[in-house]
């Protein structure tokens, strides 16, 4: 909401009292998440104490494929360093593959930085990031860029054409798996649950993507189907571009812009034994309700196709 | 200042979720939230916790949720210090900031349940009485040092 509506701009420096904090990064803000307490002070004082991180630069080439985006690129690199792969450090994504990422997967892609340890995760800003701040922000933005000879701790070059939907298996984020090899061991997880949005996933390009794959099909039977647009504004784009006559067509309930059942609030708590694929970013052990229920994260895509085929498949 | 007490041993990746489930928050109150602290990754912890116990972790205790419920949580069940190789960073934030002395320390590992410990939190030295080891924990600067003496940020920052 902060992006959407102009009141963080490139170069800000932010804290939030929301470990999700990281994803205003996708602007080129310096952006990360504390506790209510250190917010507090920070209003009362208009400062706050860093540690200057040290930083993994993620260089990124090529353009996703079809039904792959920028939950798959930040769940595979989860994947690869772990759930403390990038601890007090800065997660820099550059290179060129960055132009043929949406704002909207770069959103995504900040916003679970902090799933891997990361402090921040950071976008360059560019054209993409330009023609999204223009027209909404409310102050003078300063685009900082990293110096040419910054030293890095680890540098991670990834293929964006080379991804495919990943799918994060309880009960961390790093327990990664591509559906292709879901399908190609028969295995299918059946699921009583989809959620599709948050903070993570919860952007009009999500809505589409899922409307897309759930025009004219309906859940399958026993499945759940929450919709859960990420603020107000989308609430309302996606209504106007009439993507929820496909959701309740479709079988599914759209709720009020809500964490709601990401972190077991309201509407979907899974009950006991009970499974569930989200777009949402964290899968710990009673995260969505019982402690002895499944949280499997995913892109919208392969959420939308899950909630069809009632197993976790990919479009 | 020195610590004494018996240690309850925990692995990698203790997240918030477990330390104080998200189903309790609805309370801010600390000694409520002690009634359920680690309930969801060891039932048997609120029983068999006494006044001055010792949580000893290895990597990335406390990641997730930046909720603050979580060190108050631990803090009002009476543990006296946590321990961990390495700590997520809001959680390491949180701890002092809300009073709850934590310790980082790479042999954490080598610590085991039920192990006593004796630590100096100025000099960062731990005994392990029960081992007869000796570990070093990293020390914290200055300014970190004044809001763990003050007995937090509201404390050290109500006293400018």
């Amino acid at each position: 909401m902060l992006p959407e509506q102009g009141i963080v701009v490139p170069g800000d420096c932010v804290i939030g009292a929301d470990s999700h904090t990281c994803t205003y990064g996708a602007l080129g803000a310096f952006s990360t998440g504390v506790g209510s307490t250190d917010l507090a002070a920070g209003l009362a004082t208009g400062k706050a104490w860093f540690k200057v991180p040290s930083a993994i630069k993620i260089v990124l080439t090529g353009s996703f494929r079809a039904h792959v985006s920028g939950k798959d690129l930040i769940l595979y690199i989860i994947g690869k360093i772990g759930v403390d792969g990038a601890l007090y450090r800065s997660l820099e994504f550059t290179g060129p593959g960055v132009a043929n990422i949406s704002i909207d997967s770069r959103l995504a892609i900040a916003n679970m930085a902090i799933e891997c340890g990361a402090k921040n995760g950071i976008f360059p800003v560019d054209d993409v990031t330009l023609a999204y701040v223009e027209g909404r922000a409310q102050r003078e933005w300063k685009i900082f860029e990293a110096d040419e000879n910054a030293p890095y701790d680890e540098v991670i070059a990834i293929d964006l054409g080379q991804l495919r939907p990943i799918v994060a298996f309880p009960h961390l984020p790093e327990n990664t798996r591509t559906v292709d090899d879901l399908e190609a061991k028969g295995e299918k997880v059946f699921v009583d649950q989809v959620v599709i949005g948050s903070c993570t996933n919860g952007r009009i390009e999500d809505l589409r993507i899922a409307a897309k794959i759930l025009k004219g099909r309906h859940a399958a039977e026993g499945v759940r189907l929450i919709i859960i647009p990420a603020t107000q504004q989308i609430w309302l784009d996606a209504m106007h571009e009439g993507l929820f006559d496909i959701f309740m067509q479709a079988g599914g309930a759209v709720s009020t812009p809500t964490c709601g059942p990401c972190l077991g609030g309201h509407m979907g708590i899974l009950a006991k034994g009970e499974r569930a694929v989200a777009t949402t970013n964290r899968n710990f052990v009673g995260r969505m309700g019982h402690p002895e229920s499944e949280v499997y994260l995913s892109n919208p895509a392969v959420a939308a196709e899950t909630a069809v085929k009632g197993y976790i498949a990919q479009p | 200042m020195t610590i004494q007490g018996n240690v309850h041993k925990y692995l990698d990746n203790v997240d918030t979720d477990v330390i104080i489930p998200a189903r309790y928050l609805n309370s801010s109150d600390p000694a409520e939230l002690a009634k359920h602290c680690m309930e969801d990754i060891d039932a048997d912890f609120v029983r068999n916790v006494r006044p001055g116990n010792i949580i000893v972790a290895r990597q990335n205790f406390g990641c997730g949720s930046s909720r603050e419920h979580a060190p108050l949580a631990i803090k009002a069940s009476g543990v006296s210090l946590v321990i961990a190789c390495s700590f997520a960073r809001i959680f390491f934030r949180n701890a002092l900031n809300i009073g709850l002395p934590i310790l980082e320390c790479p042999q954490a590992d080598e610590i085991r349940a039920g192990d006593e410990l004796t630590v100096d939190l100025d000099a960062g030295v731990i005994k392990n009485r029960t081992q007869g080891k000796e570990y070093k924990a990293e020390p914290f600067p200055p300014f970190l040092r004044n809001i763990i003496e003050k007995g937090g940020l509201m404390e050290a920052i109500a006293r400018k």
